[in-house]
């Protein structure tokens, strides 16, 4: 309907580095939530995001994939000032977050889109005057603000003439969904994350929305850092994977080399659950025992190794190092790390 | 930074869809309510009564006459009867609610202005400025409500304005707890955190993203505050703290008219009647509010 119009908001932080530069490099990014039990039990940490080292390049799209609780979120909200930073670095186009760049300005360049659609959108406000807030408060007058607003309610597929009046609760989930995307976008992000934008979704509305994010990307020039359980929707969407356990990456490859061959454990015990088409295929045993361990006191060593089918002494004794096996695939596991002593020591 | 938008000639001319608004959506689920309508009814009458009482043509409700004490209801030019100065009972009691109603009204309002400022910063501040607050509202819960406000109003002496004081002092606690635990779930929620990530100050983000949602549960808890106030004004005039005779309200009446209980019981009984109907129907209303306001499609 109105593919050739073009809208030019607010204009998105400058690229500064080139297409090589990447767009957020986060460097030993550290999340810790302090906690206490009663007044005099002693305090302990939450270790959320535990240390953590990803980039995402311009144009991509990252997927992050882990367990419930394995600090998906968290990252994610890193990443645009939500919850502090206990340690480590932000670093967006080669500027560092605190130093060279303040928080209002990354959250310009940043913009998240929220799991539940029904409690991101303001019930008392019109849909309009939700995407037209952010660009208010950046100092764009009313009605410019509400002309952006429309500008985009069409660009995400929902008719200004018939939406732009109203209210959360008379939409639908998906187009709920659209709403907080457009949001958004009315930022001029250049990194939007997806926090299990589309786990919500039905999976009939979930493929539209997967498509119109595919067409926003290449219309808005955008990178994506897409959070989700389903590997299915990750894999469709993603050009690079990063699985995480316990607050900590453990393997970051191409989505379709890591959806063939897994070199972690714990990636291998996640794709193996898998729902499966072929009834030949189905799996029979849980790839996994148990639940995840406490982050508050995680294991020592590798973290996996409590339920990892192949953990060795060394495994509960020493950290494993990042390896890099091939060109943008590492991989944190004793298993492929031939100085880590894993081949020596006997079961 | 420079803003356009291109496609502004064709969005802005469509007018925008027909749809229901919050607040019209309250109406209409309030309006298939008859209980609530009936006392609305009833409060919006009695509140005319009161604010209209000297243009109504009723009796002077000052004036009494020695023969005609305590005559019983029906009786012709006294269809209430009379109380024990020989005083038109209906007039007392209409004159009775314009200080009833204001004495009920106003410290609930004062203290509905208060209670959600502060119950607002708490909530939405939270950690030492939330402890701070909270813990002085819970040394005013260590008392009955009626004992607090005996005790204020014993503190500053009888009159009005000081037991608006003591009123408002009083309903300021409870408001303010509902107000900031109304606050701090609403806090938490998504577009709380999605106006942050947009760069908005937290000034904008209370003004335009939480207070529209806090106010409506808030202030039905204050409608229903409105009955107690009532009761508890009443009380600190049949005590003696509040008004002063020859005034007429509704606690002070009931005080006066105690020694004609065994005289004329229904006439004695009336400004008990008033207090009862008046805050029976603020009661039910509230209710009404309350689920007409309870939206979650």
């Amino acid at each position: 309907m109105s593919a050739n119009k073009t809208i030019t908001t607010a204009p998105s932080l400058a690229d500064i580095g080139g297409p090589r530069q990447p767009l957020i490099t986060a460097k030993d990014l550290t999340c810790h939530f302090p906690v206490r039990a009663g007044i005099l039990a002693p305090k302990k940490v939450v270790r959320a995001v535990d240390g953590i080292d990803f980039t995402i390049a311009k144009g991509e799209t990252l997927g992050v994939v882990g367990e419930s609780g394995c600090g998906k979120s968290t990252t994610a909200r890193l990443l645009i000032g939500l919850v502090p930073i206990t340690g480590g670095k932000i670093i967006y186009d080669g500027q560092e977050l605190n130093a060279d760049l303040s928080l209002r300005d990354l959250r310009r360049g940043v913009q998240m889109v929220f799991q539940d659609s029904f409690a991101s959108l303001n019930p008392r406000m019109t849909i309009e005057e939700t995407i037209a807030f952010g660009p208010k408060v950046n100092g764009v007058p009313q009605a410019e603000a509400l002309a952006i607003a429309r500008d985009l309610l069409d660009r995400i597929g929902l008719d200004p003439a018939r939406f732009a009046g109203r209210y959360p609760h008379e939409l639908s989930g998906g187009q709920r969904q659209r709403v907080n995307i457009g949001r958004a976008l009315a930022m001029r992000p250049r990194l939007l994350i997806l926090d299990e934008a589309v786990s919500a979704l039905d999976k009939s509305v979930e493929a539209q929305v997967l498509n119109l994010l595919e067409d926003l990307r290449r219309d808005f020039d955008l990178t994506y850092m897409f959070i989700s359980h389903d590997l299915n929707v990750v894999r469709f969407i993603s050009d690079r994977l990063m699985v995480m356990y316990l607050g900590e990456v453990v393997e970051v490859g191409p989505a379709e080399a890591l959806y063939h061959k897994q070199a972690h454990p714990y990636t291998a015990a996640l794709f193996s659950a898998m729902p499966s088409m072929d009834p030949d295929a189905r799996t029979q045993v849980p790839p996994l025992a148990g639940d995840p361990p406490n982050p508050i006191d995680p294991p020592s060593g590798c973290r996996f190794h409590t339920r990892c089918p192949l953990a060795k002494s060394v495994c509960s004794s020493l950290k494993p190092r990042a390896i890099t096996l091939n060109e943008g695939h590492q991989v944190a596991c004793h298993l492929h790390d031939p100085a880590s002593g894993y081949e020596e020591v006997a079961a | 930074m420079t803003y356009t938008a291109t496609s502004t000639s064709t969005a802005l001319e469509v007018p925008a869809a027909p749809t229901v608004g919050y607040w019209a959506g309250v109406w209409r689920r309030l309006r298939r309510d008859p209980v609530s309508l009936i006392c609305a009814a009833i409060l919006l009458a009695l509140i005319f009564c009161a604010i209209f009482a000297p243009w109504l043509g009723f009796a002077d409700p000052y004036t009494g006459s020695m023969i005609a004490r305590l005559k019983p209801i029906g009786t012709p030019g006294h269809i209430l009867g009379t109380d024990e100065l020989g005083r038109d009972m209906l007039a007392r009691l209409i004159y009775g609610g314009r200080l009833t109603l204001f004495l009920g009204i106003t410290p609930v309002v004062a203290a509905f202005v208060i209670g959600t400022s502060l119950g607002l910063i708490a909530g939405y501040v939270g950690g030492w400025v939330n402890s701070m607050i909270m813990r002085v509202t819970d040394i005013f819960f260590a008392f009955p409500s009626v004992l607090l406000a005996i005790a204020i109003s014993g503190a500053l002496g009888a009159g009005v304005v000081n037991s608006l004081v003591s009123l408002t002092i009083v309903f300021i606690p409870p408001i303010t707890r509902v107000a900031e635990s109304v606050t701090a779930s609403v806090r938490k929620l998504d577009y709380v955190d999605a106006a942050r990530a947009s760069g908005a100050g937290n000034f904008t983000i209370v003004r335009v993203q939480v207070l529209g949602n806090v106010l409506g549960p808030i202030f039905v808890y204050a409608t229903s505050l409105t009955s107690v106030c009532m009761i508890i004004s009443a009380g600190l005039s049949f005590l003696g703290l509040g008004v002063k005779p020859p005034e007429p309200e509704w606690g002070l009446m009931l005080n006066t008219l105690r020694t004609a209980i065994y005289i004329n019981p229904w006439v004695a009984a009336l400004p008990g009647m008033m207090i009862f109907i008046t805050s029976l129907c603020l009661n039910l209303l509230s209710d009404g509010l309350r689920s007409a306001m309870n939206v979650r499609q």
